[in-house]
């Protein structure tokens, strides 16, 4: 404890708060150590490794078929990206073509995925500034999409669907039918949100000029996804490195305008999401349209045995950049697995940001930054 | 600008420890001597014709046979939509590199994750403690050679098996 | 009929004690025993069942079903939760200063029970009209900061400590607009008796204070909105704001000490609807002839349905409470205290000097004012509604998608 001077005589001790790893706005199990003058934050260190699972070690003792389950759990609010990122790193090093359908399967899996990352992000701020009504609203769309997902693969949380070289299960023409209707009931209800949360004066009184990160913060604590995005970086990988069909697709990527006060601060970051989901709900719309016929699995050998190599693959997940180092050195195993994840970044700048702001502002910013235990800990 | 001309003028910035250019595969990357990464990095940062503001990724591979750890920096530019890689190698009974946090603040943690899982000491980091594992965890996971201790705090770290041995 | 309750229990004491013990003695033994079986049979079931309705009616609004298994519609769940939080072990933190954490919850129910000495059901039905019977009110619901701060102080856990001092720092700020709401309530009844203000207003709406004229209309949103705050509910529930401070001043509380607080919270509830109804909404005046009935001849269907009419308007503004409640995110508490400070006390300053000029210029108040007020009121509730309707003709109705269900 330091001793702090008031200037009056009158001397004061900060406070050591400890907030987790069972806290309920901790999104998981996080820990922040916080130093506090009363209300207001000197300090807050952020303690993560709680939920560390060691998925890349597990990475060196599985086949490369045999890892995409694991890749689910790196981060089971987005799993279909993690799985993606994988197969598609698989892919680069053994030169495996996907089918374009498989292609066009993996776009709307993903799309579905990040809509619903996308409105637990949202729910669980409107939670945490206090307001559950629309968690559950949130909550109740994305039951839908779980009925999607179970529909497009069996599963509803840890998706395992994608495979190296496609994906597992083709999408009927009637889950397209039923996805479409998805999205016309869909994209009225994110006015509902807007209605209910973005334009109501106490939310942006909450939000709007509170834990501002500034363009060069945000590059050089790597910021990325739409946090990046809320701080005045136009950046998005499916635009700016495409990879899969994004090339064909017609999109745009939200940028913080500064809203409701200065560019990228909370109100931006939990904007751009909105915004976000209406472009996921675009591109599902030309998926479903110009879905080509053909398999939707390439045929790969059963013991795939890539050559030796290394590969760096980007791909756009909820939480911003997901990069998947895979190294390979010809075996039935990969050599190495590295998954690089948004959240990681994400909650190494909270030390930065943190000082001055008050304990509910921490908060905010937590949620703001939509970071994700075992995205954090892998 | 290609990967060739990326390394040429880091050659030109940096003469000394820069080496081992590979452009055959995926990812071009070239090598630095592990005194050198400090003085390269901020060259490749504040060059005007480089600027690779952003650190991607900082992570290492274990090579036991060449008795290496190799560390790996994943660098990315905004402005003109440039990766490069680039790869220093450790010797693996002695791991020591500088630290490149004052050029990328993200660097930090990246730089305690790689302490925390390979045993890589960076020199000049301002808080390097175990980040992923517990304070007194014992040994490096991701090293090849990494041997599970059998118990930790008393606990074991061998689970019985859930069916017994002659139902399988 | 005319009597009040404290001359029936006069009654009834000297008919079954004839002279055996003193009759003070015998009057507060049968105050306590009347004390316990209102409480037993009205305030405990009213806070019980508020829980239940602010669960049902919170997860209408959320799409939810909520506590639907015990009895009919769920609406014995607060018997199920009080049978079980008796059943739990009352945990004490070894750390904790024992006596004041023991003690707490039972001011901040003493604070709450002792509401309901002045809240004036019926125009006999009230235990006691005393004639200062508002100022009582303003102070024995402040009790309850006592014994929050003490939760706070005494638990030794620091989110405790932070959530007890924004509930007192929250409780003491929003007395101030409260009391001057209250205060332009007592320019206009001349009383601070409870029944005195509810007669002096009459039974149709333009003869209720809230519409008396413009600026008493702003006194009721901000005695409501203060009353919110003083009760800790949304949007002023900081003091146990679940996503920042956990639980708040009751996070080291267990069991039934813990359902104190909320049997508190929630009765707690019940008596702001109360004294709004009092302060602004006529309270229980009912008119002098229905239907050509006069009244005053039928006394038990006169006490039936004043009795009804004050607590049909009571309950009206829990509803709106627990509406709020399901709406609204909540304030940080810097945000609340500017509220309070820099816009609800001079507001509520300037009701109370705008009531005192009109009334020295119309002692007897205006009804023209009234009726004009009154109107203004109405449109904006029927625009309001209009918009509602609209909402809910254009809102989307709930996909149903479960292929294999």
């Amino acid at each position: 404890m330091s001793e702090v001077s008031t200037g009056t005589g009158l001397h004061t001790e900060d406070m050591t708060l400890n907030v987790g790893p069972q806290h309920p706005s901790t999104h998981g199990v996080l820990r922040f150590v916080v130093k506090t003058d009363g209300e207001v934050i000197n300090e807050a260190i952020p303690d993560v490794g709680y939920l560390h699972r060691s998925i890349e070690k597990i990475g060196e003792k599985c086949t490369w078929h045999g890892y995409v389950p694991y890749t689910d759990r790196a981060d089971y609010l987005a799993a279909m990206f993690a799985n993606q990122g994988f197969c598609m790193a698989a892919e680069r090093l053994g030169n495996v073509e996907v089918p374009p359908r498989g292609e066009y399967c993996r776009v709307i899996a993903c799309e579905l995925n990040r809509v619903a990352s996308h409105l637990i992000a949202v729910g669980t701020f409107g939670q945490d500034i206090g307001a559950i009504t629309p968690f559950l609203h949130a909550l109740r769309e994305r039951e839908s999409i779980n009925d999607l997902m179970e529909e497009i693969c069996g599963a509803r949380l840890t998706y395992n669907y994608l495979r190296i070289g496609g994906v597992g299960y083709d999408i009927k023409p009637e889950t397209c039918g039923r996805i479409a209707a998805f999205l016309d009931h869909f994209e009225p209800i994110v006015d509902e949100y807007n209605r209910l949360l973005s334009n109501n004066k106490i939310f942006i009184e909450r939000l709007a000029n509170v834990a501002v990160i500034s363009k060069e913060d945000a590059l050089q604590y790597n910021l990325v996804g739409p946090n990046l995005r809320a701080s005045g970086v136009q950046w998005d990988i499916r635009r700016d490195i495409p990879y899969s069909v994004y090339p064909e697709l017609d999109f745009e990527v939200p940028v913080g305008q500064g809203e409701r006060g200065t560019q990228g601060d909370s109100y931006d970051r939990y904007y751009v999401r909105i915004r976000e989901l209406l472009e996921s709900c675009r591109i599902l719309r030309q998926c479903l349209d110009k879905m080509p016929d053909g398999p939707a699995l390439a045929k790969v050998a059963r013991k795939f045995k890539p050559p030796a190599g290394e590969t760096y693959v980007r791909i756009e997940a909820p939480r911003g950049d997901m990069g998947y180092y895979v190294v390979s050195d010809g075996s039935e195993y990969p050599y190495r697995v590295r998954i690089r994840t948004g959240s990681f970044t994400a909650m190494s700048i909270i030390d930065k940001i943190s000082p001055g702001i008050m304990v509910a502002d921490l908060i905010a910013l937590i949620a703001s930054l939509d970071v994700d235990a075992p995205e954090i800990d892998r | 600008m290609t990967a060739k001309e990326i390394y040429e003028r880091v050659r030109e910035l940096c003469p000394d420890g820069v080496g081992g250019f590979d452009e055959e595969v995926p990812e071009p990357f070239f090598k630095v001597e592990p005194a050198r990464i400090q003085e390269v990095c901020k060259a490749l940062r504040d060059d005007d014709a480089l600027k690779f503001h952003v650190l991607s990724d900082l992570t290492a591979v274990d090579l036991p046979k060449e008795n290496v750890i190799q560390v790996v920096y994943h660098l990315y530019s905004y402005d003109s939509r440039q990766q490069i890689v680039v790869k220093v190698d450790v010797d693996r009974d002695a791991a020591r590199i500088a630290t490149v946090e004052d050029v990328w603040k993200v660097a930090n943690w990246f730089e305690r994750e790689v302490f925390d899982l390979f045993g890589v000491l960076f020199e000049g980091h301002s808080d390097l403690r175990r980040i992923l594992l517990p304070e007194d965890w014992v040994g490096y996971p991701l090293r090849k050679d990494f041997v599970e201790q059998e118990e930790y705090d008393g606990i074991s770290t061998e689970r019985a098996p859930l069916v017994p041995e002659n139902l399988r | 009929m005319e009597s009040t309750i404290q001359d029936l229990i006069q009654a009834l004491i000297q008919a079954l004690l004839p002279g055996a013990i003193p009759v003070s003695v015998g009057y507060a033994l049968a105050a306590i025993l009347v004390a316990f079986a209102v409480l037993s049979a009205f305030v405990a079931p009213l806070a019980g069942v508020t829980s239940w309705l602010e669960r049902r009616v919170w997860a209408r609004m959320q799409s939810r079903v909520g506590p639907n298994r015990v009895g009919p519609q769920g609406i014995l769940q607060w018997l199920a939760d009080g049978v079980k939080n008796i059943q739990k072990e009352d945990i004490i933190p070894a750390s904790a200063d024992r006596k004041l954490f023991l003690l707490a919850p039972y001011i901040v129910f003493a604070g709450f029970i002792g509401a309901f000495v002045v809240i004036p059901f019926g125009s006999w039905l009230i235990p006691a009209d005393l004639n200062i019977g508002i100022l009582y009110l303003l102070a024995i619901t402040s009790l309850a900061v006592v014994g929050i701060l003490m939760a706070g102080w005494s638990s030794n856990n620091k989110w405790s400590l932070l959530g007890g001092m924004r509930s007192a720092a929250q409780i003491v700020s929003y007395e101030i607009p409260a009391g001057l709401s209250v205060l332009t309530v007592i320019f206009l009844s001349g009383t601070l008796s409870m029944q005195g203000i509810i007669q002096a207003q009459g039974w149709a709406p333009q003869d209720w204070f809230i519409f008396y004229n413009p600026f008493t209309l702003v006194a009721f949103f901000m005695f409501f909105t203060s009353a919110l705050a003083e009760g800790n509910r949304t949007p002023f529930d900081i003091p146990e704001a679940e996503s920042e401070l956990v639980a708040g001043y009751v996070t080291e509380y267990s069991g039934m000490r813990f359902l104190f607080f909320f049997f508190a919270e929630w009765g707690n509830l019940y008596v702001i609807g109360a004294i709004t109804t009092t302060l602004f909404l006529g309270g229980w005046q009912i008119p002098a002839t229905i239907f050509g009935v006069t009244m005053a001849e039928h006394p038990v269907a006169k006490g039936v349905l004043e009795f009804t009419v004050f607590f049909a308007k009571s309950y009206l503004w829990v509803l709106v409470a627990m509406w709020i409640r399901g709406t609204l995110p909540r304030v940080r508490v810097d945000q609340l205290m500017a509220m309070c400070w820099k816009y609800m006390v001079p507001i509520a300053f300037v009701c109370l000097f705008g009531t005192i000029v009109l009334l020295v210029i119309w002692p007897d108040g205006n009804p023209a004012l009234s009726l004009a007020t009154l109107g203004f009121t109405v449109l904006v509730i029927v625009y309001f509604m209009w918009r509602v309707a609209y909402q809910i003709m254009h809102s989307r109705p709930e996909l149903y998608l479960k292929p294999y269900v």
